[in-house]
């Protein structure tokens, strides 16, 4: 379908109904990078315009959860987090698990969200979902340094914390997330162009798997208390995610080979598959949504 | 680059969609459904269809609202594609704009194509003007160096310099299009997609709109244009050549005169069945078919361009086997509100109208001036008398359009036209 051979004259591109499964045209992508640039700012620019705190917001929210979450979990349910302090040790799992839950909740809304764009012009639609992961990680680096101004008010005040020394990987494990929740938002956003009741799954269901990605509590604690239920949080990528980065940020905890093995194998096939489904749904989602 | 090359190649293109409300069928047909566009299949369901005809019912819920579209488009054509609502101009826009895919068939693609399907989309309203033309114009595909580069120019062409650099929800519905379309005028892709957008804004800038689309496809290194609109005063004016679909289908394609020609006779063959309609009078004689017909063009139509001569054509079937000879014939123009515009009376004239027995004659009302009433829509009342007798009356019997058109040859169509009733032929001069 797709082949010029034919003709003596070659074409610049080529619309037809059929494509490749993966036809990922990177070229084009790169060719719109402007655009990622600005649709970049404009998500960091424009969330907290006309609020008084503004970008404060992005240190507010995840400082109170840690807050709440210490409460709740460390000096009501007595949660035991190894010696590191309550409080880190929470901000830590929520700083990564918020990065995931942002990324991931406003990727599936790709084509639903911007359908008045995306009915009119022509652009690489993956462009989008791209600019909410990178926005989402600049956000996550305001807030990565709060942790850091935390991690160091506690050494100063006498609290052994070390990083472990595996922590160069990090950024290769929020990559990694980033991947994960790109893939997820991609498969989402594809599905909700039909079945709107993704979108209601989505919000709550979100919500229920925090509590299934340790981002309170760490892996032993659920291995200790509900040994047959464990597997449900041991087969979650994101669990591991924080497990690790936890293990890396506050040498807490304890990682395995396989199981990080295991995640970036989920991650690379979430990702792929997303990527084709997203791919097919972008040529005519116009015409369902 | 020669300038006669194909730079656009539109081959068998199709586009089905389905009726009704799509996408809950059963959970069953969704899941195959979805199987099939997983492996990269056509959708199963996507088999059978009908033309597209919007005001006929039809058997099955798939219609084909593109068939079968092949047609190139040269570097440097501006093309004016027109149709009834319905007709599939904004779908074939929608394929060639890449927004959404055609069932069968390709389109082959030497150049760059922008659409400019709305103006103003992707505008964030919390951002300012300026902020606005970056992202407006790389959402249409320029480079940040390109809209760098232009900017001055897009800010002064927009007439927005004072509020560039407020957010865009401070703005005025008018001043957010004219941002927009100054943005959107100072793209410089190969192909431009042009859909409406001149149906907004006010006077002054629709003309500077439509003057910066004449810009764009005139002079040496023109660009190719692809110009959707209603207006046909605008495309007559902008389009060298025409593209005129019908139910999906290409019905003429090629000069633009001609294939406005052929859209306005094909809104006049609408048949319309005279005898339902309600009457007053005796009936010993009956009109039994009314038409307009442009002297101009010579063809039956009934939207005309402001300036054009018609004649008004009755046809009467005398339902008895006597002789009338003072027949009379009143032609009232009225508007959709009642108000009577013009009056064509047989009795004031010096011709005198007979009717044989149990014959068909036809009247022909020939008017010598121009047609020189508002752009608006009319109706025609017209009535029948044998003397004083009224035989027969009908209210609306047709209804035509009258179409704003550069009346007094200036090259300019007129400003306002809703302002005058009545249009006359003039001169100005100075002492």
């Amino acid at each position: 379908m797709q082949d010029n051979t034919n003709d003596n004259k070659t074409w610049k591109f080529t619309i037809s109904p059929k494509s490749n499964l993966v036809e990922l045209n990177l070229k084009e992508v790169w060719n719109y990078r402007d655009l990622l640039v600005l649709f970049i700012k404009r998500d960091i620019v424009t969330i907290y315009k006309q609020t008084i705190l503004g970008p404060l917001w992005y240190l507010i929210q995840p400082l109170f959860t840690a807050v709440i979450f210490t409460i709740i979990f460390n000096n009501v349910a007595e949660i035991d987090t190894d010696g590191i302090p309550p409080f880190l040790y929470n901000l830590a799992g929520i700083t990564i698990w918020n990065y995931f839950k942002d990324c991931l909740l406003a990727t599936s809304d790709t084509f639903k969200s911007n359908q008045h764009i995306f009915g009119k012009v022509y652009f690489p639609r993956l462009i989008l979902p791209l600019s909410v992961v990178l926005s989402n990680l600049i956000k996550f680096c305001i807030q990565l340094v709060v942790f850091v101004a935390f991690y160091i008010y506690y050494v100063s005040n006498g609290v052994e914390i070390l990083p472990n020394k595996l922590i160069v990987f990090f950024p290769i494990l929020v990559l990694t997330m980033g991947f994960f929740s790109l893939g997820l938002g991609m498969i989402i956003s594809s599905m909700v162009t039909k079945y709107r009741d993704l979108v209601f799954l989505l919000q709550f269901g979100v919500q229920l798997l925090m509590y299934l990605s340790l981002v309170a509590y760490p892996l032993s604690l659920i291995q200790a208390k509900l040994p047959t239920l464990s597997w449900i949080v041991e087969f979650n990528p994101m669990a591991h995610i924080i497990e690790t980065s936890r293990f890396m940020l506050l040498n807490s905890g304890e990682i395995s080979l396989n199981w990080i093995i295991y995640t970036v194998i989920v991650t690379i096939i979430t990702f792929l598959v997303g990527l084709v489904i997203f791919n097919r749904t972008e040529k005519r989602f116009i015409d369902t949504i | 680059m020669q300038k006669n090359d194909i730079i656009l190649k539109v081959e068998d293109i199709s586009k089905q969609y389905r009726l009704g409300i799509v996408g809950t069928g059963t959970i069953a047909d969704d899941l195959t459904r979805w199987w099939y566009l997983v492996r990269g299949k056509e959708d199963p369901f996507l088999k059978v269809g009908e033309t597209n005809e919007r005001s006929k019912k039809g058997n099955s819920d798939y219609v084909w609202s593109l068939k079968d579209i092949s047609f190139d488009v040269m570097r440097g054509d501006v093309i004016g594609i027109i149709g009834k609502n319905g007709a599939g101009k904004s779908t074939l826009l929608k394929i060639l704009s890449r927004v959404t895919s055609p069932t069968t068939g390709t389109i082959k693609s030497d150049g760059r194509i922008a659409s400019l399907l709305e103006v103003g989309t992707g505008f964030h309203p919390e951002l300012t003007g300026r902020e606005n033309v970056f992202l407006n114009g790389a959402i249409l595909g320029m480079t940040k160096k390109e809209i760098t580069n232009k900017l001055d120019e897009i800010i002064e062409f927009s007439g927005c310099e004072r509020y560039i650099d407020t957010p865009v929800k401070r703005y005025s519905s008018g001043m957010t299009v004219r941002l927009a379309f100054a943005v959107a005028a100072f793209l410089e892709p190969d192909i431009l997609i042009v859909d409406e957008v001149l149906a907004v804004g006010d006077a002054e800038f629709q003309k500077k709109a439509i003057g910066k689309m004449k810009d764009i496809s005139s002079g040496d290194n023109g660009r190719t244009v692809l110009f959707v609109s209603h207006n046909m005063a605008a495309v007559q004016n902008l389009c060298k050549k025409g593209i005129l679909l019908v139910n999906g289908k290409i019905n003429t394609m090629g000069n633009i005169d001609d294939v406005l020609r052929q859209y306005q006779m094909l809104n006049s063959n609408k048949e319309i069945d005279i005898s339902n309609f309600n009457r007053k009078g005796i009936g010993s004689f009956r009109m039994i078919d009314v038409k307009i017909n442009s002297l101009s063009d010579k063809v039956e139509k009934n939207t005309f361009r402001l300036g054009e001569k018609i004649e008004i054509v009755i046809k009467v079937q005398n339902l008895e086997a006597n002789n009338f000879s003072n027949v009379r014939i009143i032609v009232g123009v009225y508007n959709l509100n009642d108000e009577g515009y013009l009056r064509f009376d047989s009795q004031t004239t010096n011709s005198s109208l007979t009717l044989a027995p149990s014959q068909t004659t036809t009247y022909i009302c020939s008017i010598d001036e121009h047609i020189n009433i508002k752009p608006d829509n009319y109706k025609l009342n017209i009535a029948l008398f044998d003397n004083d007798d009224l035989m027969d009356y009908i209210d609306g019997v047709l209804n035509f359009d009258v179409e704003n058109y550069d009346y007094y040859l200036t090259g300019k169509s007129i400003p306002n036209p809703e302002l005058s009733k009545v249009f006359y032929k003039h001169q100005w001069q100075q002492q």
